[in-house]
């Protein structure tokens, strides 16, 4: 409920103050973005298979973030950095869509 | 990355997933909770930033081979519209040669309008010349006198001439007219009045040489004075008359016209 309570107050922070991305951050945000939904997504799903943990989330959570900002900022400096983020958004939404494939089986049996 | 390992908690078997869903949302007051609130917080934060931040796009944002495509593009626009600038800009130069080309035609055509208007003694005209009044009270000038007049001031350049209120135009004719001149059939008032536009140097010289018109007028016993003006006015207007018979040759072009 509380975590529910600061993703709307987080959004509503964004949606008021219009904040800009600074310029180095710009490449990174939408993949960290993303990587945060999948995790957000498998710790619903971890509480619907009745593993969920705090400390287990907030650390896949972060390492989610980082580890997508870091391929993308390993594929820029290869020069494969737009490839690299396309592989990075496919995988996580595949993972996204498995997550709620199971969220969906759990809660409507379907 | 995710939630696939250590099972800490024993999972709750006998509970329905949505009582295992409201269970886990109720507030907790564990420092692991309060953390992925703010992970929460973020991520709603960096969500909204971002869709943002792309609605306000710039180029800035965009990777390199992003940029060059879009640079490309823009040339390709630029230099199509170039193109079509080009075009534009030749087609206006046409457009505005033809209508300068129609205007000096135009020009041309109304110069010769006026140039044919006062040979034909059709329009009024103004300019430097002469104007000659004979007083022949003993009415001893005779139309051959008038004559000679007219050919010597034509002699001199006269564009434009007046005897009394008769325009003297290609075809105008003396005749006597009981004791005095008709000019056209039109009986010419005492004192006699030329009016004649030209070089009034020229004009008024040849009006005073030896056996000129001077002389000959003097010599009958009337008096003659010349007297020349900057700017005198021929207002009479001879009537345009449709010739009877004579007919224009069609020429092709006014220009082959010799």
């Amino acid at each position: 409920m509380i975590p529910a309570l600061g993703l709307i107050v987080g959004l509503a922070v964004g949606l008021f103050l219009h904040p800009a991305v600074p310029l180095p951050l710009q490449p990174y945000l939408p993949i960290a973005v993303i990587a945060a939904l999948d995790a957000v997504f498998g710790g619903v799903r971890a509480v619907l298979d009745g593993i969920f943990n705090d400390k287990v989330f907030v650390v896949s959570f972060l390492s989610n973030v980082v580890v997508a900002a870091f391929i993308v900022f390993l594929g820029d400096q290869l020069g494969v950095g737009s490839q690299l983020s396309t592989g990075v958004v496919v995988v996580l939404g595949i993972r996204i869509f498995s997550n709620v494939a199971s969220i969906r089986r759990h809660l409507f049996r379907a | 990355m995710s939630q696939s390992s250590s099972p800490t908690n024993p999972p709750p078997a006998a509970r329905s997933p949505w009582a295992r869903l409201r269970l886990m949302a109720r507030p907790r007051a564990t420092k692991a909770n309060a953390f992925a609130a703010l992970l929460a917080l973020l991520l709603g934060f960096a969500v909204a930033t971002q869709v943002h931040q792309n609605q306000v796009v710039g180029l800035e944002s965009l990777r390199q081979s992003d940029l060059v495509a879009i640079l490309d593009n823009a040339t390709l626009l630029s230099s199509r519209l170039d193109q079509n600038a080009r075009e534009l800009q030749t087609t206006r130069d046409q457009l505005v040669s033809g209508s300068t080309g129609d205007a000096a035609a135009l020009k041309a055509a109304q110069e010769r309008l006026d140039a044919l208007g006062v040979l034909a003694g059709t329009a009024r005209a103004h300019g430097p010349g002469i104007q000659i009044t004979i007083d022949d009270p003993r009415a001893k000038v005779i139309p051959t006198l008038l004559l000679d007049a007219i050919e010597e001031l034509r002699d001199a350049g006269a564009e434009a001439i007046q005897v009394g209120d008769v325009r003297v135009v290609a075809s105008s004719s003396f005749g006597q007219s009981g004791s005095g001149v008709a000019l056209d059939g039109t009986k010419l008032t005492q004192p006699y009045s030329i009016l004649a536009i030209g070089d009034a140097q020229t004009m008024s010289s040849a009006m005073e040489i030896p056996g000129g018109l001077s002389d000959n007028v003097r010599g009958l016993g009337s008096s003659i004075t010349v007297t020349q003006r900057s700017d005198l006015t021929v207002g009479a207007l001879h009537p345009l008359s449709e010739p009877r018979y004579a007919r224009p040759v069609p020429s092709p072009a006014p220009a082959a016209t010799p």
